[in-house]
């Protein structure tokens, strides 16, 4: 293997990627709403779209203003369908993340004589390619450093995610666990939700350009997953998923690097590689948790069973 | 474009506009079918589940492939492992559901995401192999509705046949599955192997789908037509039909649309038709529509509104007339009803309009004194004597039965039987002296302000 200083650069941008996503990830699984990553991950295309077709670039504030439109608006859409139609809160969501999909692949088609967008590339990304977009390069004792345009990025939409994070611990947790109660402290439990999404919307949209939904929507869900396993306590978990995600990345870039070596292929996508090193670390935790992993579960059962078979005799 | 184009589309003149056009009806029709029973059963994410769950089987099965000598590109084999990989996903959604504490919701995107991650890390490695490019496989996630064949059509109308024979042997036992698992399990009824079965039927239906819409938009049609059949009918079987319908009709409409503007992409446009009959069916479903619901909650608060007038007039007049003789109908000053109850001046306007039209009182003209008429007080009796029936009904049985209460019925005893009916009038007459009126007294009198 060998290990580039470009590397390092895509390691720095999948960790930053993956901190950011498992940040909010941790309160979209504690709300049973993972799924609303995956609907937003697909939802901003015609965000993304429009953006493009009215400023003709594709780096811009106005795309994260349409992305963060674009979450919110689904997440409205999924209220309003589920609330004033009685429809089931996830046929909803698939409804409503289909249709913008659908939306967004024809404003692509559209566009498509104007700028250079492939939709492949918002769903795969192109992690490996992000070194190459340099956009600052300062100079630090005496190296000088070639800063990605997706490394500064992303590090302001991670600043953001723990800065909300940290601003709003308590509502979040509070709006987070018992919506009702949230309400009666005075908490607005509604716009903790939308904030939350916008946000969500945001860091997928921002991790988009550099790698792609997959990592988006995995990065949201399994390390805050793989934290619930191991802890009960909220700070804990948004701590742990935070490792484990930047763990992930770590794992999924050198496993992008090695693992086709083995079966005699040249490389892989490091993106899918960093959700399936995300999923192994997952299936790990599954199985060995200290407390509600399934091995100490089913060993909990034998005991009882054979304390009872005692208290029997 | 002029007429005559449009109209070969439509009519299916041209052979491969035919083909496709049958082929996504084929489709619609049998997603609509399966979506039917996932929504039921609160699974319509599952689709999407799955159908990202195919993609390392799909690469895999190219890899295989491959090594043994092909180009890798036969249907059946990538089929296969699509279903494979499909299956297993839906497997292990289950699998953490059970074993841990984790919902379903963060389960299904747990397995979507890694299975997708991992069909692209194969994907990647397929890239760089020297044997044979990947380009056919990216239709699997986008879709190349136009370019369907005549196997293509003979794995549809294979996948369309098995399905609809499936779910027309098993109804029965489908039904029972999505509505009451548990009393399903309590009958001793197999739910697990009917509840892998009507997974892998899904699955058929997605595998048979990726290739003509694509694997994201087969989610739409397997979520959106049964959900906007839903607003039409409350029964399961029509549910279903017209699911099935709904669907064949957005594929048909879709696929023709894209034929005439063939630039756009025809699985988009199918989802776009689709998600248009479902805002249609939201906004004006027979059964569940939001606009007949509105009308529905409207002409409650009206039935409502009458019942409440009513009531506070005749109590009003039953407070000070003498014990013994019969009510006389005399003028009451509208803030008297006003005090009655905690509404407002213009809903009570609102109410004694609508209780002019339809005779209960004499005039409105003199806004300060509101007369019933002769039915006004007939129907004013009646209405009081239902509600204090009612209500002692709920303070007596209140354990018993209190999903029977019906206070908008005509007559109590349609609901409950002559027998409870005297009984219950026998205990309110018990609780006051002897009076000549028909309508017993209130077993909680509502006080002004109340």
């Amino acid at each position: 293997m060998n290990w580039y200083s470009i590397d390092t650069w895509i390691v720095i941008v999948g960790v930053l990627t993956a901190v950011s996503c498992a940040i909010p990830g941790n309160f979209l699984v504690l709300r049973k709403m993972s799924m609303m990553g995956d609907a937003i991950g697909h939802a901003v295309l015609p965000g993304l779209a429009i953006a493009f077709l009215l400023t003709h670039s594709r780096a811009s504030f106005a795309l994260f203003i349409g992305a963060a439109l674009v979450g919110v608006l689904t997440a409205i859409f999924t209220q309003w369908i589920s609330r004033f139609g009685h429809v089931d809160r996830g046929a909803s969501m698939g409804i409503v993340f289909t249709t913008l999909f659908a939306l967004g692949l024809l404003l692509i088609v559209q566009a498509a004589d104007h700028v250079d967008l492939d939709p492949g590339c918002v769903l795969y990304g192109a992690i490996e390619l992000t070194p190459l977009e340099v956009s600052w390069r300062p100079a630090l004792f005496g190296f000088e450093l070639e800063v990605p345009q997706a490394a500064l990025v992303l590090s302001g939409v991670l600043l953001l995610n723990i800065l909300f994070v940290v601003f709003f611990f308590k509502e979040l947790r509070i709006s987070s666990f018992d919506p009702e109660l949230a309400t009666t402290l005075g908490i607005n439990a509604h716009l903790m939700h939308y904030l939350l999404m916008a946000l969500v919307a945001i860091t997928a949209i921002a991790a988009f350009e550099a790698v792609g939904s997959i990592i988006v929507i995995a990065m949201l869900i399994v390390p805050a997953a793989t934290a619930h396993l191991l802890t009960d306590k909220l700070g804990p978990m948004v701590l742990i998923s935070a490792l484990l995600a930047a763990l992930s990345a770590v794992l999924g870039h050198t496993g992008a690097l090695i693992v086709p070596g083995w079966f005699g292929f040249e490389s892989t996508s490091t993106a899918g590689m960093m959700a399936v090193m995300a999923g192994l670390i997952f299936a790990l935790v599954f199985l060995f948790a200290p407390r509600y992993g399934m091995v100490a579960g089913s060993f909990r059962r034998v005991k009882k069973a054979s304390k009872a078979e005692k208290s029997k005799e | 474009m002029d007429i005559s184009e449009i109209l070969n589309v439509f009519l299916l003149c041209d052979y491969n506009t035919r083909l496709v056009v049958v082929c996504t009806l084929l489709l619609g029709c049998a997603c609509g079918l399966m979506g039917g029973f996932l929504l039921l059963r609160k699974r319509s994410l599952m689709g999407d589940t799955l159908s990202h769950a195919t993609l390392p089987g799909i690469g895999i099965s190219f890899m295989i492939g491959v090594m043994l000598g092909g180009d890798g590109k036969s249907l059946p084999l990538l089929l296969v492992g699509a279903t494979v990989t499909g299956v297993l996903g839906c497997v292990t959604v289950l699998f953490i559901r059970y074993h841990t504490r984790i919902k379903d919701d963060a389960a299904m995107g747990i397995v979507l995401s890694v299975f997708f991650g991992a069909g692209v890390v194969i994907l990647g490695f397929i890239q760089t192999m020297p044997e044979g490019s990947a380009a056919g496989l990216e239709s699997f996630i986008y879709g190349k509705t136009a370019s369907m064949v005549m196997s293509d059509f003979r794995l549809l109308i294979l996948v369309a046949g098995v399905v609809l024979v499936f779910s027309m042997l098993l109804f029965k036992e489908f039904q029972l599955l999505c509505f009451d698992e548990t009393y399903a399990s309590s009958q001793g009824w197999p739910v697990r192997v009917l509840d892998v079965l009507l997974l892998a039927l899904v699955t058929a239906v997605t595998v048979a789908g990726l290739q003509s819409v694509g694997l994201i938009l087969i989610i739409a049609f397997l979520i959106t037509p049964a959900a906007a059949a839903r607003f039409w009918t409350e029964r399961f079987d029509r549910m279903l039909l017209l699911s099935g319908m709904i669907g064949g009709m957005s594929g048909w409409l879709g696929a023709s649309a894209s034929a005439l503007a063939p630039r756009l992409p025809a699985g988009a446009l199918i989802v776009l038709v689709a998600a248009a009959c479902f805002l249609f069916s939201m906004l004006f479903g027979s059964k569940r529509g939001v606009l007949i619901r509105l009308f529905r909650q409207y002409q409650l608060k009206r039935s409502v509104g009458r019942q409440h007038l009513l009531r506070a007039l005749y109590e009003i007049l039953e407070a000070d007339h003498a014990e013994g003789e019969k009510l006389v109908i005399r003028p009451v000053p509208f803030r008297q009803v006003r005090g009655r109850r905690t509404w407002s001046d213009n809903s009570l306007r609102r109410y004694l309009r609508q209780a002019y039209r339809s005779g209960l009182i004499e005039t409105l003209t003199g806004e300060d004194a509101i007369i019933l008429t002769n039915a006004g007080l007939e129907a004013a009796a009646q209405v009081t004597r239902n509600h204090r029936l009612w209500e002692l009904y709920l303070i007596e049985y209140a354990d018993v039965a209190t999903s029977r209460v019906d206070r908008d019925a005509d007559a109590v005893e349609h609901v409950l039987g002559e027998k409870m009916v005297a009984e219950l009038e026998a205990k309110l007459l018990a609780l006051r002296t002897v009076d000549g009126t028909l309508v017993p007294p209130s077993p909680h009198p509502i006080q002004p302000g109340d």
